[in-house]
Formats: structure tokens, sequence, C-alpha cells
């Protein structure tokens, strides 16, 4: 187990170690829903709710349930209920309590639920061999992290909506480009915190 | 031992995620009473909240047409929602015009109840109902086509107008699910409805008609369309069908004669081989009796080797191109593949048609 305090994780995972800028997880939802700021703070906001909820749950049910009865080898499967189930339940509320936000997040909420993102946080607590606190800082950040690189993306591409962009490159490969741009920006960030 | 830990594990863990769902769907998904209003005051329903406006529909029996079985595939179940609707979803607007979301146009099946809600459904819509019939006789017209006829049981009639169709509804693996059929009887046969039906291999709706035998029961929901006879005897009516496009002409022409034995009505059909011909025998009988109609039918593909064809040969904008005189007044109704109905709307344009209506498929 690693000694690093959850504040550096925290930390790390936002900048140096962004899930989406370093590990590229969280793609499709990231270029798709990327057009307007407001769509992707919303987006980016519930992703990195259902990110902390569900390291937490699945550190939960992996220390009490897998380890302990070794069933390390289902984890994929379980950690995939977990986040469906767990998304479909934040639907719920969210469409009973701020039915604007439902109505504004619209399919893409249900779409979090496969958000490689995601799997990807509760795979990592797992191999980073993560404590508690660590995992809940690291979940955290990197939700984030994430919000803020599609919140990055949404403002670039909202400015540049009236740029000449070359016919070819118009939509999507430009934006993908513009999150390799942001990619190498981020590692200005190597060396201020450390984390595997 | 592992084996089996693994999967008792996991069912359990699905069967709790479950129970959980479950429960708390129970608490949070409950809208209490809301109130249905349709077109201002003409039917006032009160129903429990958190289902779709086109299910809370076909539960007070208005048929709203659905075709996909409220999957917000096909674009049917469009009506206008005033008031309570929330707004558009992301689902609907690829099946909405720009006009018709500024209206309030909404697709029944993506809107769920939440509130009290005003919608505004054509009365036309209001009087469709829910028919049972038994199949009367089942009749194969070419290899692929077959005759049904249906005759009503419960309600033991319907008001149809010509060019109008019904839904059907067809046993699929994920529930019964809706297919539109013209109806092919005159209208003045309220106590039957005949459907031609072509086999479509692998489609729901012509699987199941086709095997269905003299006896049997089926359900429907109807009469459906937007299409009305034109009232004045001098206008010209010029049907245009191919394929199976033939039902809603039948109907058409037998009302159309029944009712005005002197009008002037073209019927152009187009087919590919000799094989795909039906119904030119009574028609043929038809013309006899009543000089002013005109039948054609045209045969697209070449014919085998020692068949006969005194017809019109070539795709059947062509014939109409031939046979129609420019300047009369027409009114015309297509049904067909969409690449015949663009080159048939050209031909009739250009000999001024006052109205034209079709069905694509």
């Amino acid at each position: 187990m690693s000694e690093t305090s959850a504040w550096v994780i925290f930390i790390a995972a936002i900048f140096t170690n962004n899930i989406l800028l370093t590990n590229f997880l969280g793609m499709c939802s990231f270029i798709a829903c990327s057009g307007q700021i407001k769509t992707s703070l919303g987006l980016g906001t519930a992703v990195a709710f259902v990110m902390v909820m569900t390291t937490i749950i699945n550190y939960a049910i992996y220390h009490l349930v897998l380890l302990k009865f070794g069933l390390v080898h289902l984890q994929f499967i379980v950690f995939i209920a977990v986040i469906a189930a767990f998304v479909q339940l934040v639907e719920m509320f969210v469409e009973r309590f701020s039915p604007k936000l439902y109505f504004a997040l619209g399919i893409f909420l249900p779409l979090i639920t496969v958000n490689c993102a995601i799997l990807g946080a509760s795979l990592f607590m797992i191999i980073r061999e993560y404590s508690f606190t660590q995992s809940v800082g690291f979940g955290l950040g990197a939700g984030i992290g994430w919000a803020v690189a599609i919140l990055m993306l949404a403002g670039l591409r909202q400015k540049m909506r009236y740029s000449h962009v070359p016919k070819p490159f118009e939509g999507v490969p430009i934006a993908m480009i513009i999150t390799g741009v942001l990619a190498m920006a981020f590692m200005g960030f190597a060396g201020m915190v450390s984390i595997q | 031992m592992i084996y089996l830990l693994s999967i008792t594990s996991f069912a359990g863990l699905v069967v709790l995620l479950s129970a959980g769902l479950m429960i708390s769907e129970r608490f949070l998904v409950n809208y209490g009473v809301c109130k249905l209003d349709i077109n201002a005051g003409e039917k006032p329903l009160e129903l429990e909240g958190g289902q779709t406006l086109l299910a809370s529909l076909y539960a007070n029996d208005i048929f709203i047409p659905s075709a996909c079985g409220g999957k917000g595939t096909c674009g049917h179940c469009k009506i206008t929602v005033i008031s309570g609707g929330g707004p558009v979803l992301p689902t609907e607007t690829p099946l909405l015009t720009r006009k018709e979301i500024r209206s309030g146009v909404r697709l029944a099946c993506q809107v769920k109840i939440r509130e009290d809600i005003y919608v505004r459904i054509p009365s036309d819509l209001l009087n469709v109902k829910m028919f049972t019939a038994t199949v009367e006789s089942s009749v194969a017209l070419t290899y692929d086509i077959k005759e049904i006829t249906l005759r009503l049981e419960e309600p033991s009639e319907i008001f149809q107008r010509p060019g109008q169709y019904v839904q059907v509804q067809a046993p699929s693996p994920s529930g019964p699910e809706f297919r539109a059929y013209s109806i092919s009887s005159p209208a003045h046969e309220p106590n039957i409805v005949q459907l031609v039906v072509r086999l479509v291999p692998g489609g729901i709706g012509s699987t199941y008609l086709h095997n269905l035998k003299p006896g049997d029961t089926v359900n429907f929901t109807g009469p459906y369309g937007e299409f009305w006879l034109n009232e004045d005897p001098s206008v010209e009516i010029v049907c245009v069908g191919g394929g199976a496009g033939m039902a809603p002409m039948a109907n058409i022409i037998y009302t159309l004669y029944e009712k005005w034995p002197d009008r002037v009505c073209w019927l152009f059909f187009g087919c590919r081989t000799t094989k795909d011909i039906f119904y030119l025998e009574e028609f043929e009988n038809l013309m006899k009796k009543r000089p002013n109609f005109h039948v054609v039918y045209a045969l697209s593909d070449a014919l085998e080797e020692g068949e006969k064809w005194d017809g019109e040969t070539g795709f059947i904008h062509l014939s109409c191109d031939k046979h129609l005189k420019p300047g009369a007044r027409r009114q015309a109704f297509l049904c067909g593949p969409p690449l015949m109905i663009e080159a048939v709307t050209r031909v009739l344009e250009e000999k001024g048609a006052e109205e034209i209506f079709y069905d694509e498929f």
C-alpha cells in the first residue's frame, strides 16, 4: 500500500494523472457532449459525483466481500453491475428533485453507465492498492479532473465556433487535436506531485 | 466450489441491487394523480403519473398510431402538447421538424406524465377504436401477396374513408407490436376489413398475417389516415400503385363507383413480372361496367421466354405520362416505393394535378 496522503492523490488525479488527459478514458462522452459549456458542466458534475460514490461502494464491496471470499476474479462484472445500478438510482433522484437538470442532461445521464473512466477509477484504486481515504481522494480527484477536462474542451470548442477550421478537420477531428494539445499542456504539471 | 460461490455471490449482488432500485423507484417515481385534458375539456381524464403519455392514452382507449411500440423510432405518435409536457427530449428531435417543435408537437411515447397535462388530439383519432375480428378467408393473390379478409366482431362496424389504414397487433418476442396496413375493402362494406399483405422476409406483421388461418382472431386499431376523396364529381381521380400498394387503390375505386358511377378514374399499377399481377381481371370487369374507368398495368422487367403480355412495359411513371392528358382537374393517390412516388409526382405535377397524396413504404 502506498504511503501517499489522500490529499496528494486528490491533486495528482486532477493535474498530473488526469484520467482523461493521461489515460484517455471516457473519451466518447467527452467528445460527444463538449459542444456547450452548460451541458458539459452538468455532465462533468454528474460523472464526478457518480465516480466518487462508485469508488466508495466498490471499495467496500471489494474489501468486504470479494477479497474475503477469494472472488477477486469477479471484480469487473461486479463493478459494472454496481455502476449501472447506481446510475439508475442517480437518474431517479435527479428526475425527482431537479427535473431541470434531468432534462438538461437527458440521454447523457444513462450514458454515464458506459463511461469507462468510471470503471477505470474503480480498477486503478484496486491496482494501486489504495486505502479507503486514498480511494475517496482518488475518486473525487479523478471525477473533478474529468469534469475540468470536458469543461476546458467545451470552452475551447465554443470559442472556435466561428473560426475557419479546414474542412476535413471540422467537428470531431479538431476536437481530438485540441484534446491532444490539452494533454500536452497538462504534461507541464509533471513533477508537481507524483503518484505511480 | 469457487464456481458455486462466484455464481451465488454475483446473483446475490444483482438481486440486492435490483431490490434496492425497486424500493427506491417506489418512493421516488411517484407523481400521484395527474389530470390529462384532451382538446380543452372534451375528454378530461385522471390517471396515475409516471407513465408515458402514449401508454396512458392507450389505457384510456385512445389509440394514437404507433408502429414501433413506444421506442421512439417510427415518429407516428405525434400529438400537440399545449402545456405540462416538459421540454423536448433529445430522443424526439430527430423525428420532429423545426415547425412542429415550435407548435408544441411531441412524440407521445417519449412524454412522461409528471404533472397536469393539456393535449390536443385530432377528433379523427378520438374515433379510433380497438377492433376484434376473425379471419374469414386468406387467399394467395401472387407468390408473396395474400388477401386477408377479416370479419369484425367487436365492434361490428367500422366507419372508414378510402385510403385509410388500420394497425394490426402482431405478437413479437418483445411484446405485441403494431403494423400499419391499408384497408382494401370499400367503405360501404362496414362489417369487413380486407388487407393486401406482401410477405416481407423476417417482417413481424406480414409473417403473422400470412400464417393466419380462417377462424383465427385478430386485433387491430383504426381507422387512421388523412386522405379525403374529392367530392367534386368533375375532378378525375388518379391512383398509382406499385408492388403491394394496391390495397388503398381498390378501396378508393370501389367506393368511388358506388357513389359516382360516371366519374373518371385512372388506375396505374406497376409490377415487375407477370407473376406480380393480381386483381387485373376484376378491374377489367369493372371497366366494362364503368366506361370512365381506365386501368393500366405495366411490367418493368423484361418478359421471360414464352410469356405473353399485351399491356404496357417500363416504369409506371412513363405510362402515366403517356395516358394522362394535361389540363384536367385531378386528385392523385400514390402508394409504393419512394423512388416510384418521386418519379410519378414529377409527372403528375407537369400534368397539373391539384392534390397529390402519397403513402411511401
